[in-house]
């Protein structure tokens, strides 16, 4: 048989150890294949480096502020003229009564100090502090009029361009081109920093402050994002959960299979993959246009999220029941329960740990969400705290990615610092959610 | 009586019922609740739903139909003369509901006894000064039968208030006792108790198809509104999108959907290759250490928020493409670009088409691996010839969702494509989208009156048109894959 085989003889006369052209050609073939796969892998992974860690390099330095240490005199000719400490009297001080007092407090300290001051006005000295150090002295003295005429101790937040200074974002070179700081104030701080009175301390403001004008990136922070998007995670956990799961107990359950139920089901997996931006547009014409829901407000953010999240809760909810084995539900029957009694008493319980992680998956892809609150009006810029629930749910508030975005918008690149810090803080709450995800899978989850 | 007070007092009344239906139950056989059909809890739930159901359910219609029945008897009583020229009836009524309310709120800050509201009249007092103090602004002095509109409008109100909240207390306390007086120990009242839990899970599950028709509805409306001020030619055929807002604006949505499909097709061009292979390297070939190491970190990209993917084009590919690409070939001086969204949304698709594909080329049978590795050929002859075909119309429907997500992408091409509205091939262009198009014309304060705003309608059920059909058309190619194997 083996003549037929080979019927010119070509391959018979060959050493089996040595590689024929073909093979060698199949071979490496299959080498640069498997090259191809590597090299794939390898950028999958390299684009989720590059992508963490541009924006913990970009975001990082917002969690340190500049501060300026000062001793500051309260005037009380200049705070309170009627001099009987009456607050409502004194509110009539704007934040221009303040400045001077700080200014001056400032070029004190640098006299005291021997810091040559050459080259820099006294109003430049002045914009050395933040346009927002007068209005939280301001707040500080009128809620305790006492501290006026006394001289207290005060850490108030440096200029941007300062704090860009010393996190390398504003150099001498950029600072020839800028109007907002010249050269010889950011030699001045470089003085004041190295005297003690100028230091990069950790930024509590950032979480709890609100957002502050396109002037004073130094002043903004998250609190009402943080808050808002809380307030919206309330709403969408109360609702979708309910809703989600009774859903899917009667789709699992209780649904008959027809024509009906199939609509849900389709009905289900495609509202999955429906653009988040079209629920935008839902939200804005049903919720804000037709119900006349305030704009901007969490209550309308949260029900928007609550339908988004709807199909990401039923599909892990139907997952979780229907993992659980039919002998469940036969024992149960079988000792004379109801068809309910055997899904709420026995069925669910086990489901639980399956439904629970599923929830929190779907919150997690709420939380991150943009593009929808952008066209409910939350875009909007707040800068009151929302009230307690349930009247706060209708005050207007931000949300984490949505001030993200916001931040973006604007011109001076210090808030693509702020920017990329709250990236930070959304993925740090997003990595917190996921692993209690994995915790409950990993500490309840059956194999049957 | 608020209405919250009167919900309470009913949930009240509700939950006093399943107390004494549940002792009722017992007392009906003497304590032994062996006698009874039903538990003596489903007894007192039976109750509570008997007390609340018919009295929310009048309570919620009551709320709907009052005012628009109100409105419609208000509004025949008001005289053609004082409605303004230009002005619609509709402004009126807003008018007279806003008086109505500064009223109410006199009356209740105590400035203002009912008595003084009944001899009220525009000749003797200025009505707008009067509801200033209240905190309610007006736009233009009160005509007389607005005022008399006004204050009728709040007599109807009041009567019907009291008349609603007599009714549900009545039926609220009738269903109490009625119930109360059926328990039997044969009364079925499980029974009743699983048909309300069941009507309950039914209604959840509604609530999906309501999206949907919410959806399409409010798309559907507002759309066909602008097409009534703007013609339906121009606005699929006009290559010129130049909103204006004087009027006069060219709203083509050729220029926007060329920019949405160009940068998906981009995204798609970079996503599905990688993915692919990624798919393949990861099911095929990788040890289970690269495995469990790889597979993890590609999905951790799946679960990162677009906002992320958006800021990482702004700052980071936009700029590196600028610096290093476009500018030194001489094609484009803008960080915003197709090519730096269609990138950076290749990414986010990575995870999305690895991960479905991985699905799709562990289905295949193991059988045919075999058969091929027995017929001498190498793994990758197997992988391209036997197992990519038999895989391949899953693969096309992955494509097909992951397409569907990039048409559908909104922070991505807000960040990352700019906004010029343009026709070009150049990818180093900044163009813009449908998406990004909804969003500038539907953030800040809009008025849905002009077809600038309302275009965003059409642009959304275009989106949702095209979206919809791609996913039904990779649910069916998945579906008639499936068939193959099982």
């Amino acid at each position: 048989m083996s003549d037929i085989s080979y019927p010119n003889g070509a391959h018979a006369q060959k050493s089996l150890l040595v590689q024929d052209a073909r093979t060698r050609k199949r071979n490496a073939a299959e080498e640069r294949f498997r090259r191809m796969g590597l090299v794939a892998v390898t950028i999958g992974i390299l684009a989720l480096v590059g992508l963490l860690s541009s924006i913990i390099a970009n975001g990082a330095s917002s969690f340190r502020q500049t501060f300026v240490n000062l001793e500051v005199y309260l005037d009380p000719a200049k705070l309170d003229k009627a001099g009987d400490r009456d607050p409502a009297k004194m509110a009539k001080v704007t934040t221009f009564g303040y400045s001077p007092l700080l200014g001056r407090a400032l070029a004190q300290t640098i006299e005291a100090q021997g810091i040559s001051t050459e080259g820099v006005s006294k109003k430049e000295i002045e914009a050395l502090l933040s346009k927002e150090a007068p209005a939280t002295l301001r707040d500080m003295v009128l809620a305790n009029p006492a501290l006026v005429g006394q001289t207290i101790s005060l850490q108030v937040l440096a200029q941007g361009r300062i704090d860009g200074y010393f996190k390398g974002r504003v150099t001498m070179e950029s600072a020839e081109l800028d109007r907002n700081i010249s050269p010889a104030q950011l030699e001045l701080a470089d003085a004041l920093r190295a005297a003690g009175i100028i230091d990069l301390r950790f930024n509590w403001g950032f979480f709890t402050a609100p957002d502050a004008s396109d002037t004073r990136p130094e002043a903004a922070g998250l609190g009402v994002a943080i808050l808002g998007s809380a307030y919206m995670m309330l709403i969408v956990l109360c609702l979708s959960l309910p809703i989600g799961v009774a859903a899917s107990i009667y789709l699992e359950e209780f649904a008959p299979q027809n024509k009906w139920t199939d609509l849900i089901e389709v009905n289900i997996s495609n509202l999955a993959a429906v653009p988040s931006i079209v629920f935008g547009i839902l939200g804005l014409a049903i919720f804000i246009n037709f119900v006349g829901l305030p704009q901007s407000a969490p209550i309308v953010g949260g029900l928007v999220l609550t339908l988004m999240t709807l199909p990401t809760i039923i599909i892990a909810t139907r997952a979780a029941l229907k993992a659980v084995p039919p002998s469940i539900r036969d024992a149960a029957l079988g000792v004379g329960a109801s068809k309910m009694q055997s899904v709420f008493h026995h069925v669910l319980p086990l489901a639980m740990p399956g439904i629970l992680t599923g929830t929190i998956i779907g919150l997690a892809q709420a939380l991150g969400e943009t593009a929808p609150l952008l066209l409910i009006g939350m875009v909007a810029f707040v800068r009151e705290y929302p009230g307690s629930p349930p009247e706060g749910l209708m005050d207007p508030a931000s949300a984490l990615p949505v001030q993200v975005y916001n931040w973006t918008t604007r011109g001076d690149p210090a808030f693509v610092e702020r920017a990329s810090g709250a990236i930070i803080v959304l993925l740090c709450f997003l990595v917190i959610m996921n692993i209690a995800a994995i915790m409950l899978r990993r500490r309840f989850e059956r194999r049957w | 009586m608020s209405l919250g007070i009167l919900s309470l007092i009913v949930l009240g009344l509700a939950g006093l019922g399943f107390f004494v239906g549940r002792a009722r139950a017992l007392a009906v056989v003497g304590g032994d609740g062996r006698k009874l059909h039903s538990l003596p809890s489903y007894h007192g739930q039976s109750v509570a739903l008997f007390a609340a159901l018919p009295a929310f359910f009048v309570f919620g219609v009551w709320l709907f139909v009052q005012p628009i029945l109100i409105e419609s008897s208000i509004s025949g009583t008001i005289p053609d003369s004082i409605i303004p020229e230009g002005g619609a009836l509709s402004l009126v009524m807003a008018d007279v509901r806003r008086i109505a309310d500064g009223l109410d709120v006199l009356v209740q800050s105590g400035s203002l006894t009912e008595a003084a509201i009944a001899e009220l009249s525009t000749e003797t007092t200025d009505i707008r000064a009067l509801l200033a103090e209240g905190g309610v602004a007006l736009g233009s002095d009160v005509p007389q039968p607005v005022l008399a509109a006004a204050s009728e409008y709040r007599a109807m109100n009041g009567t019907g208030r009291w008349a609603m909240t007599g009714l549900v207390l009545v039926l609220a306390v009738l269903g109490l006792v009625v119930s109360l007086r059926r328990i039997t120990p044969d009364l079925r009242a499980r029974n009743i108790s699983e048909a309300f839990v069941k009507a309950l899970l039914i209604g959840a599950s509604l609530v999906a198809i309501l999206t949907t028709v919410g959806i399409v509805f409010s798309l559907m409306f507002e759309t066909i509104n602008f097409f009534k001020m703007y013609p339906a030619k121009d606005f699929f055929f006009s290559t010129v999108w130049n909103p204006q807002f004087r009027g006069g604006s060219d709203l083509g949505i050729l220029p926007l959907l060329w920019g949405t499909l160009y940068v998906s097709f981009v995204a798609l061009l970079f996503a599905v290759p990688l993915g692919l292979m990624i798919a393949i390297y990861l099911s095929e070939y990788a040890g289970p250490k690269l495995r469990s190491l790889a597979k993890p970190a590609i999905e951790v990209l799946a679960g990162i928020p677009t906002i992320v993917y958006g800021l990482f084009a702004l700052v980071t590919v936009g700029p590196l493409l600028r610096d290093y690409l476009a500018q030194p070939l001489g094609l484009g001086t803008s960080s915003s670009s197709v090519l730096t969204a269609g990138l950076v949304m290749g990414i986010m698709l990575i995870p999305f088409v690895s991960s479905l594909s991985d699905d799709i080329i562990n289905a295949v049978p193991q059988a045919m691996r075999d058969g091929s590795y027995g017929l001498g050929a190498t793994r990758s002859e197997t992988i391209r010839q036997v197992v990519l075909p038999a895989a391949l119309p899953g693969v096309v429907g992955a494509i097909l969702l992951a397409a569907s997500r990039a048409i559908g992408e909104t922070m991505i091409v807000v960040m990352g494509a700019g906004a010029a509205a343009k026709l070009g091939l150049n990818p180093f262009e900044a163009m813009t989208t449908v998406t990004v198009k909804i969003v500038s014309q539907l953030t800040g304060d809009t008025e849905f009156a002009s077809p600038e705003t309302l275009v965003a309608f059409a642009l959304g059920l275009t989106l949702f048109v095209f979206t919809l059909g791609l996913n039904v058309l990779a649910l069916i190619i998945v579906r008639k894959y499936r068939e193959q194997y099982e």
